[in-house]
């Protein structure tokens, strides 16, 4: 099951209410997926600086002081907002992974959940009202962002088995289905040196695309890709830094994108428009 | 006219309502729904010779399992729409999602935009219209009853069918194992020419613009020849 929901906004003058409309589809998609949920957002980015959103099962031990940890060991300012059990830090764009890696090492507790000019994730388990609730999601402003509600089934209801998953800087992935071989899939990825933190499906598919895009490959080939190495029932979407892309597995007999009306109802202007369902085992993107 | 608002009663009420009719005379044979925006199971299960106007678009699985009502949903519909229509009539004005008339056993289901995959899977004996395009895998084991499209087919049409009729005035991307065409004869016209009328697509199209496809029955008797089919 899962819910997925995604929004693109053409009109800039809906970015200031892209988290509210976000909560309002991540919430009617509650009986999709009412274990967890998460969202990835984009923003307007700002010159030279970029963001690390981090995670911690320990917030009130792990964020106080963070920040100057962070500051000392990079030798530059970095900002550092608290979100429930998440924490947006803000910094030269130039030292992104020296400032995770700084991170790491002061808190060994953290998980990186994103990193990027744009990207913030936010993902927990719980009620999606409750998540959006404790990450203030309804107040968030940008440009697109991409929400999932998780009704678990290969693996444990934590919030690392949540979606989305990070796939790089700026990147994600989201994923409605089953895969049948993640397992063999994951010990090649291993071998060749991918990390995983769960033993979940999903997880596969974002280091899947991590590891061909490290290797050179663009969004699109590596989404083609998944078509070809990965077997089960699946619609991914990828956010990227300027939109977003969908594809869906080559039976296609999984839930379709954009299947749920009820999720769209509330959108403005949503009368008139067309609401169509991508075909199978074919790649889509929205970007600007 | 009977008009039920789904903004302010819940959707159990509506079709408690309706199932209410089920073998009673009454002359509560209008109804209207409001602000259905996306709700499942809208007048689903319904076994009564009433008229029903939907407002709006509906999600999953409306008009269910009809039986005699004539149901018309003003916007698009869901995936499962009339999933196991019996009887009646259901009518949609905009698209139609995955599975449309999946399974349905008798009566009519008229899409006048275009129908999404898997339109018509293992149909037995409902008769489907749909004016614009349908997905692939449609009438995937179809076992009777008539799909007609005005406009193209997507992948795998007709795979595994049994004795359903498909009729397709525009292309078809690919037909499935065991689908073929087959000659339009003066019988198969004049049924095109019922189903266009009454399929409100009279005076859209004409019977002879359209192709007849139907089983080779090569696959759906079990012949040892075949078996790498299977």
């Amino acid at each position: 099951m899962c819910g997925i929901v995604g929004l693109f906004l053409k009109d800039a003058s809906l970015e200031p209410r892209l988290g509210a409309l976000l909560t309002d589809m991540l919430v009617t998609m509650t009986d999709r997926g009412p274990d967890s949920a998460g969202i990835a957002i984009y923003g307007r980015p700002e010159a030279g600086r970029a963001r690390l959103t981090l995670q911690s099962a320990n917030p009130e031990a792990d964020f106080p002081g963070l920040a100057d940890a962070v500051s000392r060991a990079l030798g530059c300012e970095v900002s550092l907002r608290v979100k429930d059990t998440h924490a947006l830090l803000e910094l030269p764009a130039d030292r992104l992974d020296a400032a995770r890696e700084a991170a790491l090492a002061a808190r060994p507790g953290l998980k990186a959940m994103s990193a990027g000019e744009r990207i913030e994730i936010y993902k927990e388990v719980g009620l999606p009202r409750d998540v959006a609730r404790r990450f203030g999601l309804a107040d968030m402003a940008g440009t697109h962002g991409i929400g999932h509600t998780r009704m678990a089934t290969e693996s444990a209801v934590t919030t690392m088995g949540a979606h989305p998953f990070s796939t790089g800087p700026d990147q994600c992935l989201v994923h409605n289905g089953s895969l049948s071989n993640h397992n063999s899939v994951r010990r090649e990825l291993q071998r060749k040196g991918m990390a995983f933190e769960t033993e979940n499906d999903t997880e596969v598919a974002a280091a899947f695309i991590s590891e061909r895009m490290q290797a050179g490959e663009s969004l699109g080939d590596a989404l083609e890709a998944t078509l070809k190495e990965l077997d089960g029932f699946f619609t991914f979407v990828v956010g990227s830094r300027d939109g977003f892309g969908v594809v869906r597995d080559p039976i296609a007999c999984n839930v379709a994108f954009g299947s749920e009306y009820r999720a769209l109802a509330t959108l403005p202007g949503i009368e008139a428009a067309r609401v169509w369902e991508p075909e199978p085992a074919t790649v889509y993107f929205w970007e600007r | 006219m009977e008009t039920f608002d789904l903004a302010a009663a819940p959707l159990r009420s509506l079709n408690a309502a309706l199932h209410s009719l089920k073998g009673q005379e009454t002359n509560r044979t209008e109804w209207e729904v409001l602000n259905p925006r996306g709700a499942h199971a809208v007048a689903a299960g319904v076994d009564a010779p009433v008229e029903i106007r939907v407002r709006g678009s509906t999600g999953y699985y409306c008009g269910g399992m009809n039986k005699q009502a004539t149901i018309r949903i003003e916007g698009s519909a869901g995936p499962g729409v009339a999933e196991n229509m019996m009887s009646g009539a259901v009518i949609i004005e905009g698209d139609a999602s995955q599975y449309a008339g999946a399974t349905g056993r008798g009566g009519l289901l008229v899409v006048k935009g275009s129908a999404a995959s898997r339109c018509g899977i293992s149909m037995k004996g409902i008769d489907i219209v749909v004016h614009g395009d349908i997905g692939h895998m449609s009438a995937f084991m179809a076992q009777s009853g008539r799909l007609v499209v005005l406009g193209d087919a997507g992948e795998a049409l007709g795979d595994s069918l049994y004795e359903a009729l498909i009729f397709v005035r525009g292309s078809v991307k690919s037909l499935g194992a065991d689908c073929v065409e087959k000659e339009m004869r003066p019988e198969h016209l004049e049924m095109l020419e019922d189903l266009l009328r009454r399929g409100e697509a009279e005076g859209t199209a004409r019977p002879e613009e359209f192709r007849r496809y139907g089983s080779a029955r090569r696959l759906y008797t079990f012949s040892i020849d075949n078996a790498s089919s299977y």
